[in-house]
């Protein structure tokens, strides 16, 4: 089928090693650690104190802000400490460290709100934004921010089942072990956006997840359709997905709303499905744990908050001594110092890579060849952003789009000379909220 | 955790190619037509060539020895320099000619301005045309190739009878009388080492298609404004098609599109960029070669558009991501 975005790479997938394998769960360690912002947007205020006994679902921390998300305990237990912890993003951040009794005692309040049918679309929207669920392919932007900025002004949504990123196999096994969670959570999107058109995008290199939701799809489609993509980096990304999907661009600074239409992670969608049929928040989610350094590669169903190190333990440990570790995948996901650090709402992988495999090239030289501009997706000029943020040109990085860059690692991923693109491209990022704060000042 | 992790910036992995691995596929490419310029005019070709590449070689390691550089030899880029510069001479060229022309490229043109990606003129081209205007004896006389009929000897020398270049016949407006256009295609004619078969160069040319080292859009634009202007623009009396397809057939031409207006650091990055510089290319060709004095169609052509590259960068800018085309026009207000 025709789909197509602008540039792109193709790396390797890489995802043999996970792709194959079913799900496990993994029990709760003993201490978890809630960091009171998993989300985009302003940080939650704790609502438990030091001391307190909590129940599995309970609130923990909320936040009145409009974009915000609340966060529930994913275990039964006891505040034990509420500190700065380290996060996956590699900052320290205040988080509730809650030390589970092992008794999973469920809050009174966890039920089942009903059946879809007998919703309204304000109601479910409500669930959405008490489930504190938050987008889950890796943004974590707060999901009935999302859903209500859309009101109106969506007419298709597309839930987003590429998986691009090598190694990460989460959504793929979702889509192979729960289609049903997946295709309730886009009918309940559908309903609160009033709408009748839906489509499930994903990469044809995982032909088994697309026959499997094909079969589930009801009989009559109910105007929800499902599109085999052809395999390219980062076909993932929001805007590249919308093209790809839609045909159409997201203006520059613009929401997808903009092109009537919004598109949610596969898992955002089943973690939505759970919370209205089962009035489970979100406590856990699919962690793919890979990379040359594992012993043994698996798909984890993980409770929100273990830390890293337990996750790692339970596929046996390391195989050698890792080099490099991450949450997310090789081409966007965050290298990690510290793994007591621990998964987040967002945390769809954690790879770990030998000191063979740490790709520590030195920056040569750029040659100009102009691979990098080809393989942007977002049609910008990655090698004069290099320069002219090297010559802290703010001026110029303004002319040349800075801001558009989405940081996909296309450009670095492609560059004979390796130079460090992104990394510039984020300092850059940097120097013009400098430059553009500045400038208002001197008004 | 005893070994410290390693943190750095995303991505991180990385595609295999490198400079190395680019510049190694273009010599590779380089090496059919220097086995047929070395059958046709004999072991001087590559005795020549040989000479260019080590002199290239050395001056670059010199240079950035003297000047306490990080040595860059190992990135190939030289060696492609040396290669090229001895294909666009005469077989006839006394090897200190080449010499001087090596310092040129290597020290003058490249490392002056900082090296590898920083030069603003192909180093090759721009050395040739220095020992075209410095040494017009040494540079104009061009050899017969030889057709072994007795078998291939490595030690016999070339006659240096110098004979009229198909090139000299279409500037005075005919076709040239002995040769016809599968010479061309073969490299039967009197010419440089490298350039005299447009069959070799086309190999080359897509060897490093398939290792996507180029893309089409430089040696199709150029060659196209070529073909269309020879086509429509044929002199009196001679055959429109016959003339266009010397006109792209012979000289440097050929060369010029694949490998030299190709090279990364002397052609604009955008693809609009490329492809106006590539039409631009072949408008200086065509006009030089009409009204000209000097035979240098190509390789001043090239050179000019190489001075152009920073505004055909600035003119080839894509329209920005989810802003419709010839937004502009539609601005309310300003």
């Amino acid at each position: 089928m025709f789909s197509f975005f602008h540039g792109g790479v193709h790396p390797d997938d890489s995802k043999a090693n996970t792709r194959h394998k079913q799900v496990e769960y993994l029990p709760p360690p003993e201490f978890l650690i809630l960091p009171l912002s998993m989300h985009i947007g302003a940080p939650c205020e704790p609502c438990v104190t030091l001391g307190d006994d909590v129940l599995l679902g309970q609130v923990i921390a909320n936040s009145g802000a409009p974009v915000a998300a609340p966060i529930h305990s994913p275990v039964s237990g006891r505040v034990t400490a509420i500190e700065p912890r380290s996060h996956p993003n590699g900052s320290r951040v205040m988080s509730i460290v809650i030390q589970n009794d092992g008794l999973d005692k469920l809050h009174p309040e966890i039920a089942p709100y009903g059946s879809v049918e007998s919703l309204t679309p304000e109601e479910l929207l409500g669930v959405v934004r008490d489930a504190g669920i938050v987008g889950l392919g890796g943004a974590a932007f707060p999901a009935h921010v999302k859903v209500r900025s859309g009101l109106g002004k969506v007419t298709r949504v597309i839930i987003n089942g590429c998986e691009c990123e090598p190694y990460i196999t989460s959504d793929h096994r979702l889509l192979l072990e729960s289609p049903e969670e997946v295709l309730g959570g886009l009918k309940i999107l559908m309903k609160i956006f009033g709408i009748n058109k839906g489509t499930i995008a994903i990469e044809a290199n995982k032909r088994d997840a697309i026959e499997n939701i094909r079969r589930t799809l009801p009989r009559r489609g109910e105007g929800i359709e499902v599109r085999s993509l052809a395999v390219r980096y980062p076909q993932g990304a929001e805007k590249q997905l919308i093209q790809a999907v839609a045909d159409r661009e997201v203006p520059p600074g613009a929401l997808p709303a903009a092109v009537g239409v919004a598109v949610f992670n596969v898992d955002t969608a089943a973690a939505i499905h759970r919370a209205v049929t089962t009035g489970m928040p979100l406590l856990r989610r699919i962690v793919t744990v890979s990379g040359s350094a594992v012993s043994n590669a698996k798909n984890l169903s993980v409770r929100i908050g273990t830390p890293m190190e337990t996750v790692f333990a339970a596929t046996g440990g390391f195989r050698e001594t890792p080099g490099k570790v991450l949450a997310g995948g090789p081409m966007m996901g965050i290298a990690q110092f510290d793994l007591t650090a621990p998964v987040v709402k967002s945390t769809n992988a954690l790879l770990a890579f030998s000191q063979r495999e740490v790709n520590a090239s030195r920056e040569q030289t750029c040659i100009r060849c102009g691979k990098c501009v080809q393989v942007c997706p977002m049609k910008l000029e990655p090698t004069y952003l290099y320069m002219y943020e090297r010559k802290n040109r703010t001026d110029m990085l303004e002319k040349y789009h800075l801001s558009d860059c989405i940081e996909c690692g296309s450009c670095a991923y492609i560059c004979p000379g390796r130079l460090h693109l992104v990394h510039s491209v984020r300092t850059g990022k940097q120097k013009l909220n400098a430059a553009r704060a500045a400038a208002k000042e001197g008004k | 955790m005893d070994a410290p992790l390693t943190v750095s910036s995303s991505p991180h992995i990385h595609d295999e190619e490198s400079i190395r691995s680019i510049m190694t596929d273009v010599c590779i490419a380089l090496l059919f037509p220097l086995a047929l310029g070395t059958y046709y005019f004999e072991m001087k070709a590559l005795y020549l060539t040989l000479v260019s590449v080590l002199s290239c070689v050395v001056f670059e390691f010199l240079y950035r020895k003297a000047l306490k550089k990080t040595n860059t030899i190992r990135d190939m880029s030289a060696v492609v320099t040396g290669m090229l510069l001895a294909f666009t001479l005469p077989v006839s060229t006394p090897y200190w000619v080449v010499v001087v022309g090596a310092f040129f490229a290597i020290v003058v043109v490249k490392q002056l301005y900082g090296g590898l990606g920083k030069n603003f003129m192909n180093p090759a081209l721009a050395a040739r045309a220095f020992l075209v205007v410095s040494f017009p004896a040494y540079t104009g006389i061009f050899t017969e190739p030889t057709f072994h009929e007795d078998g291939f000897s490595f030690f016999s020398t070339p006659d240096a009878i110098s004979a009229a270049t198909p090139l000299a016949s279409l500037k005075q407006g005919v076709l040239p009388e002995n040769y016809d256009l599968q010479n061309l295609l073969f490299g039967e004619i009197p010419g440089c080492i490298g350039e005299v078969s447009a069959l070799i160069l086309i190999i080359g040319g897509l060897w490093l298609l398939a290792r996507r080292v180029i893309t089409p859009r430089v040696p199709v634009s150029y060659l196209g404004t070529v073909a269309l202007l020879t086509f429509v623009f044929s002199p009196a009396g001679v055959d429109s098609l016959q003339f266009m397809l010397y006109s792209i057939l012979s000289g440097g031409l050929m060369l010029g599109a694949i490998f030299m207006a190709t090279d990364y650091t002397t052609c604009p990055v955008t693809k609009r960029g490329q492809i106006l510089y590539g039409i631009g290319c072949g408008l200086l060709t065509v006009f030089i070669r009409y009204f000209g004095k000097m035979p240098e169609s190509v390789c001043f052509s090239i050179l000019i558009m190489n001075t152009l590259v920073w505004m055909l960068d600035k003119a080839g800018r894509a329209r920005r991501f989810g802003v419709r085309p010839f937004a502009f026009l539609f601005k309310k207000g300003g």
